[in-house]
This record gives C-alpha cells, structure tokens and sequence, in this order.
C-alpha cells in the first residue's frame, strides 16, 4: 500500500533527523562542552577532542547502534519472538568471547581481533539455530540464548583471568558491558566496512522474515529457502554484530528495545521494521552515550551498563506481557 | 503426464512407514478429498504433493516434470498449500496478511501492480475486502479460514492443496468455506483437500481417495469410493448410503463387528 510506504518513509526520515540531532550533540557534549563558535576553530585545543575523540566516537555509536537494532529485528523475525536480541541470545557475548581469545593466544595481526569476534558471533548464530531447532520455539531459543551467553561470558572472563595481564578486571568489565569511551578513528575503519556489508546483507532478509510469519512450512510453502536466510542471518549478523562487538564489547538491549517501540508505529510487518531499526538502533545508542558522558562520577559508567539498566525492566515486562497472552 | 502426480512415493518417519508406495494423479478443476483415519499418511501425502516433504523413493511431478527439480519460487507460484494448524506470529492486518501469498512474486522493488490486482481479486473472491484493516489474530474461525483461502488464492497456484481446511468451524461456515473451494475448483485451479468429516467430504469432492495405513484403498466417486467395504476396511465401521433429499447420505451404523 502506497500510504504504508509513504508512513513508513516519514518515520525514517523522522529517525535520520533525530540522528543529525544527536550526532551534533554527541560532537559537542561531555566533560568539555565546545561551545558552537569554536566549531571548526584550528587553534583551539578542543579542536583536538573533536576530531581525535567526539567524531570518532559518534561515527562509532551510529556505526555499532545501528548494528544491534537491525541485528535485534532480523533475530526476532527469525524467531518470531520479540524477546529476541543479539545480547540476550548470546551471539554478542560469543563474539566479545572469539575477540578475547585471541587476546589470551596473543595473536597480534591486527584484524585477527575482529575476524575472531564476527567467527564468534556468525558460530553462535549456528549453534542457536542448531540448539533451537529450525522450528525452534520462543522458549527454545531463549534457553539457547541464556546457555550460550553464560558459557561465552565464563570464557571471556576465563581467558583474561589466565593471560599474563594486569588489568584483566578491568578488561573483563569493559568485554562484557561494552563502551564508547577513549576509541579513535581506527576503530570506524575497522568495524564499519564490515558492519555495512553485513547491514546491507541483513536487509536481504526482509521478504524471508515476513513470510516466517506462517511459520517454517508455511514460509517454504511460498518458496523462501530456509537454509538460505539461515545463511544470510548468519553472516549478516556475524559482520555487523562481530565487528560492532570488536571495538566496543558486548552493548546488550539496544535490539530488543527498538523493534519493540518500532512496532507500535510501523505496525509488526517484520521487513517494514529493519530500516527503522538500524536507524533508531543508532540514536538509542548515541542518545544513551551522551547521558553516560553527562552523568558525574568518579568514573564513567558504561554505555552497556546503561543500556542493561534500560532494557533487562523492558524485558521483564515483555516476558509478563507474553506469558499472559500465552495461559 | 499432465497435472500433478505422485509415482510409488514412499516415506519413513523414524522407523515408522507412513506412506507406503502412493500412485496418484490429479486433474485441474477438480476437488479432490483425501479422507482416512487418524495416521493414515493424509497430511504427508499432502506436504510431498507441495513439495514439501521429499519423499524417500519415488517422485512427485508437475506437468511431467519432477518437482523436486523446480527451483523453489517456481513451485510456489504454482503450488498453493494451506498447512493444517496455520501459524501467524505476528499481528498483521489481513491485506498485509494476504500479500504475503505474493512472496514468491516479489521483485526488488517490492509490489507490482500485478500483485495489488491479485491481492485484490483474492480479498474480493473470498469476501474479505471489507476486513482488509482487521488484524487476522482477532478474526473469528469463519473469517481466518477465508483469510487463509485468500492469502493463497494471492498467489493464484494453479494447485491448491490444503491440509484439513474445515476443521474448527461450524456447519455454517463449513458450508461457506466449501463452496469457497468449489468455486476455485471451477475457475480452473486444481484443489486436493484432506477431510475428517466423510458426509462433507461427498458433498463438496468430485473424487474421494480412501487412505489407511500409508496405502490407497478406494479412489472414486464419493459414494463409490465410500462404499461399505471400504470403510469397513479403512475405518472399522459400519456405515450404508441412504438417499435423503439432498442427495445420497451417509449413514454410520457402529464398529464394524
């Protein structure tokens, strides 16, 4: 329907606008506001923080926000369960577990990082798949989910508890409650290539998870190859989840929480959710980075921290919600 | 060969032979009901006629060629199949509901104006157009039954095979949902449905294939495939055609001794 599409085209022109918003918030807010005059002025030390730490930093927050809300999407059409969510699933822990591995086998090439965080990611994606079934259940996947997670996460704190490394407490805290803080732009070229084609891969899937909507045999009825779009899940959200997870850790929630409020507006058409996702994914995330640079303490609280205290309520109140719908 | 056909088809489940070496063919225009006890194979026999279920030996073919070769899009535009206890995850609204039975028609650039027609003719064929913005969890049995027809008369198959379609509603709209299928039937499409019900299933079939235990025991006429041998020896029950005065009637005596 042509006014569905054009609701459809305000909502992401609406997201995009909230995102240039908060992208120039992002740029100007922390601990050193740079007031709008000095915007561009060479000479100013705090033309250093913009260029070697804001901009770097919301590219990053867009990039990963993005991400985890079109991840989150793709994974509840799969599943056909709005519980769903690459941090609740485990694919996010698994992929912080495949970077930290290489930390511990000291291997130092540097995409080797990465590469083993989206095998980690892309392999947990295989083992819910394989655990769940094909026809997996709602329960089924988030057992799954809550097994692979917990396992990941004793791995992560396991291995960096055994590498000769001094400040593996503090390592251990940052792989699994993931930030924003204190990364460069080397960071973007890494994750963002990687997290595009794997974006644009996950978008793919949107007829595939529309017809899921009829159930397995229902979609392979209407000719979706299930082994395909298992494929395209897969190496869509080991890319952009693996990459993402690669330079920032684990940030849970952000895909569970933004399909949630997306379908009240877009309706629950699984394919008329994921560009909105991707686009709301990443004004969560910057939107929660700039509270977390804002809020005074001895430290700064972790964006996934943050994230976790969002969510795990929204959670709760979803499993409330769903268990009542199905006594 | 034309039309859909199944040679010798065999399948296993587990240890358990579920059909054992089916023959069948079926013309287009016709309502074909395929009716048996309770583990008969009907609903496996249905899902490999889809091609959905390969079977273990022997093939199924469409217009003499083997459906296993056909990519899958190509089978779904011209195999339309209803499963018995339909899933629907979402709550969708039944036009976005009913365009998904285009799935197999669409492009990159989303719907065409073929697919808005089909859509539209799908929703009008079953009366559904006046519920085009109801959400189709809410519906009541009757309507979600049309709605199911609709989504797969969308795709417009030239097969239709739905797995038990009646069950769950009343006689009423038993009735509505038959002539629903007569209707399709006569438009040229060929329509295979599994039944529970014998006396509704003579009266909606041009043909009857009596199953039990993987096997075929009576292909015919209604009441010439419903005779009181056969379902002495598919059912165990006794049964006798009466005529009543709206056409022959099923009569079911008892367990057959």
């Amino acid at each position: 329907m042509t006014t569905a599409r054009q609701s459809d085209l305000k909502l992401n022109l609406a997201l995009l606008a909230l995102l240039f918003i908060l992208s120039g918030l992002s740029i100007i807010a922390g601990r050193v506001w740079i007031p709008l005059d000095h915007l561009g002025d060479a000479d100013d030390a705090r033309w250093l923080i913009i260029t070697q730490l804001r901009i770097p930093r919301t590219l990053l927050g867009l990039a990963v926000g993005a991400a985890l809300g079109l991840s989150g999407a793709v994974l509840q059409g799969y599943t056909r369960n709005p519980l769903a969510d690459p941090g609740v699933l485990g694919v996010s822990s698994m992929a912080a577990l495949g970077a930290v591995l290489t930390i511990y086998l000291n291997l130092t090439t540097p995409w080797i990082l990465p590469a083993c965080a989206m095998a980690g990611a892309a392999l947990g994606i295989v083992l819910l798949i394989l655990v769940a079934g094909p026809a997996g259940e709602a329960v089924g996947f988030l057992l799954a989910g809550v097994i692979l997670t917990t396992l990941a996460t004793s791995g992560v704190e396991l291995a960096l508890s055994l590498a000769p490394n001094p400040w593996a407490a503090s390592e251990i805290t940052s792989w699994i409650m993931g930030s924003l803080a204190d990364r460069s732009i080397a960071e973007v070229r890494l994750a963002g290539p990687f997290i595009i084609v794997g974006g644009a891969i996950l978008l793919a899937t949107g007829p595939a998870l529309d017809a899921l909507t009829l159930g397995e045999i229902g979609a392979r009825a209407l000719g979706v190859s299930l082994r395909r779009t298992q494929i395209m899940i897969a190496l869509g959200v080991g890319l952009s989840c693996g990459a993402a997870v690669a330079v920032t850790g684990v940030i849970g929630f952000v895909g569970l929480i933004v399909p949630h409020l997306l379908r009240r507006v877009v309706g629950a058409s699984p394919s008329r959710l994921l560009i909105p996702s991707a686009l709301a994914g990443a004004d969560l995330l910057l939107a929660a980075d700039i509270l977390v640079r804002l809020m005074r303490g001895a430290n700064e609280l972790h964006v996934g921290v943050a994230m976790t205290v969002l969510g795990a309520p929204l959670f709760l109140a979803l499993l409330i919600s769903m268990r009542r719908r199905l006594a | 060969m034309t039309g859909l056909a199944c040679d010798t088809i065999r399948v296993r489940l587990g240890d358990r032979p579920v059909l054992g070496g089916v023959t069948l063919a079926f013309r287009p225009g016709e309502v074909a009901a395929i009716v048996g006890p309770n583990g008969a194979g009907k609903s496996t026999l249905l899902t490999c006629l889809a091609g959905l279920c390969p079977p273990d030996s022997g093939g199924v073919s469409l217009e003499g060629r083997s459906l296993s070769s056909l990519p899958d899009r190509e089978r779904a535009r011209v195999i339309g199949y209803l499963p018995q206890t339909p899933e629907i995850a979402w709550r969708l609204d039944v036009h976005t509901f009913v365009r998904l039975g285009r799935t197999a028609y669409r492009g990159v650039f989303g719907e065409s104006p073929e697919d808005a027609a089909a859509i539209d003719r799908a929703l009008v064929a079953t009366r559904m157009n006046a519920f085009a913005d109801r959400d189709v969890t809410t519906l009541s049995g009757g309507e979600r039954a049309r709605a199911l027809i609709a989504r797969a008369l969308a795709g417009e198959p030239r097969w239709l095979l739905a797995d038990e379609p009646l069950t769950g509603l009343d006689l009423g709209h038993q009735l509505d949902a038959a002539a629903l299928l007569r209707a399709v039937a006569k438009a040229g499409t060929g329509v295979v449905v599994t039944l529970h019900d014998l006396a509704f299933a003579a009266r909606v079939a041009d043909r009857i294939i009596v199953m039990a235990q993987g096997r075929i025991r009576a292909d015919g006429a209604p009441h010439q495939a419903l005779a009181p041998d056969v379902l002495a020896d598919a059912y165990g029950v006794d049964a006798r055609w009466i005529d009543a005065t709206s056409g022959p009637v099923l009569d079911i005596i008892g367990r057959h001794a």
